[in-house]
């Protein structure tokens, strides 16, 4: 009998959901920039059923073993500063996790500014390295508060390109709520799961356009308790995605 | 003879900052909040220059250059703290429509560096088709292959007048050194310029730079460099591993300060209202009155 294992937080469903979105990728290098929980599921995927992913310290060291968040890597397996990073982009072995602020039902998004480009009512970062992203290597999305702030109908600014701009791959987005795909004939966002407690109404309530929703929406898959175990000792000990992601 | 024999390229931060002139293309090393030279942006700041024009990938080096009013046009992908995502002065010199803003992709960014570096006037690059970065620059053209049918946004090489950069050794001859983990663009940034200066933490003997780090980390040749000045613990307040990390609790500091215009005339006073040493200096006392 397996031992007890108290129940996931809505933050590790999250990450094990960022982890599946790397199930499959190989040998490639996961650049999951947007926050903890990609972060941690990309290393969460590498040390469970990816373990040919390359991962960061968070810095420009490629590291031995996953690396727990906030530590440096033990041991180095490689470097990666950011001009490599930006000739991986044109490479192409890489997948990238982004964190739009908003993003419309193709996949489009944006990291600018709010408001018209010429003066926005809100700059945001800037493009970053957004648009070669995009066009260039897959690319999913983790948005820690889903909102119809973050999900328009149309985007102010494209930083990102979606599907209908040529994109050459938008994966999937992961929420606190739900993970998007958009496996529809013309790649309009589709709702793939809800996490467990959250139901399809909710997600719709909280998204500024119509995604397709097939009749049957399944739930988010939880996590193991092996992943549970490897999240909690090993990878997040201190417990950072629980803080991008409020219980 | 010693090895630092040679016409010496040593100079003083205002010599430096009194060679710069109203309206240059000015480039900025490091990336973020990461290795700026931010004692030569001071100095800046407090000098009279005007209407520049300011490459970067942009850290709290373009926060201040544009809180002091010396910014034209800013080409960047972004202006971050790292630690914190948005740079507050940049947010507000764009919302006041105080500055005329260049964006690009950084993979973009950097091909214009590579092509000014180079001699080309361009690079292609798949990266910025589709988005509204090309929309933002109708300047910018595209190219098609000579060997096939792909189109290609062509950067133009982002030629500068001036490269300031911040390194941790250098010689007094302007070979320099980085010993931290990422070299960033500044090798680029020195060659793409038509005059570069380099602030370093420490300046050494040629023959010690190689007790310090590989002789791969040489990343700055003196043929690229017109001058040389030291500056200790001239990166602050962004990281400059393994000298000195980012102060954290000083950069919060300035994100506060730089949010609110009263707090930011207090924080000016305190911090930017003496020279390079006088900063040093507040910036100690303000470390021994909140120890952490």
């Amino acid at each position: 009998m397996s031992p007890t294992v108290a129940a996931a937080s809505r933050a590790e469903v999250c990450a094990v959901a960022c982890a599946e979105l790397f199930r499959g990728d190989g040998e490639i290098v996961a650049a999951a920039v947007a926050g903890f929980v990609p972060m941690l599921g990309s290393r969460l995927a590498r040390a469970t059923f990816a373990p040919d992913l390359l991962t960061t310290d968070g810095g420009p060291v490629l590291s031995a073993e996953p690396a727990p968040l906030g530590a440096s890597a033990a041991v180095a397996e490689g470097w990666l500063p950011f001009r490599d990073h930006l000739w991986l982009v044109l490479n192409g072995r890489r997948h990238v996790v982004m964190g739009p602020s908003q993003i419309d039902p193709y996949g489009t998004m944006n990291i600018s500014a709010i408001g018209d480009w010429e003066r926005p009512t809100r700059q945001l970062l800037g493009s970053r390295g957004a648009p070669g992203n995009t066009r260039l290597n897959p690319t999913s999305y983790w948005v820690p508060r889903h909102s119809t702030r973050v999900f328009t109908e149309k985007v102010d600014f494209a930083s990102g390109v979606g599907w209908d701009r040529g994109a050459r791959e938008i994966r999937a987005v992961v929420t606190n709520l739900c993970v998007f795909d958009f496996a529809t004939p013309d790649h309009r966002m589709r709702l793939r799961t809800v996490h467990p407690g959250v139901r399809v109404d909710d997600v719709l309530a909280a998204t500024g356009f119509e995604p397709v929703v097939p009749d049957e929406v399944p739930e988010t898959r939880v996590p193991t308790a092996e992943e549970l175990r490897i999240m909690r000792e090993v990878l997040d000990p201190k417990g950072l995605r629980d803080r991008e992601v409020p219980a | 003879m010693t090895t630092t024999a040679g016409p010496g390229k040593v100079m003083s931060i205002d010599e430096v900052v009194g060679s710069l002139a109203d309206g240059m293309t000015v480039g900025i090393g490091g990336w973020g909040s990461r290795r700026k030279p931010m004692a030569l942006v001071r100095a800046i700041c407090r000098s009279p220059l005007r209407d520049l024009t300011v490459v970067s990938y942009g850290g709290p080096d373009v926060g201040l250059l544009c809180a002091a009013g010396k910014v034209r046009r800013l080409v960047t992908a972004f202006a971050t703290l790292d630690s914190i995502p948005l740079e507050p002065h940049f947010r507000a010199a764009r919302q006041d429509g105080a500055i005329e803003l260049t964006e690009y992709d950084e993979g973009m960014f950097m091909f214009g560096l590579y092509a000014a570096a180079h001699g080309l006037p361009f690079l292609p690059t798949p990266a910025g088709l589709g988005s509204d970065v090309l929309r933002v620059n109708p300047s910018l053209r595209t190219v098609r292959s000579p060997y096939g049918d792909e189109e290609l946004v062509a950067v133009p090489a982002l030629r500068l007048d001036v490269a300031l950069v911040h390194m941790n050794r250098a010689d007094a001859r302007g070979n320099a050194q980085y010993l931290g983990p990422d070299p960033y663009m500044d090798d680029l940034f020195v060659k793409a310029a038509g005059a570069s200066y380099v602030s370093c933490e420490r300046l050494v003997d040629t023959s010690d730079l190689l007790k310090e780090g590989p002789l791969q980390s040489l990343l700055i040749s003196r043929a690229h460099v017109a001058g040389v000045v030291e500056t200790p613990n001239g990166a602050h307040f962004t990281d400059c591993e393994p000298d000195h990390r980012r102060d954290e609790a000083f950069q919060r500091l300035y994100a506060k300060a730089a949010a609110d215009p009263g707090a930011w005339a207090a924080f000016a006073e305190r911090f930017l209202s003496g020279d390079e040493t006088a900063y040093q200096d507040a910036v100690r006392a303000f470390r021994e009155e909140s120890p952490r």
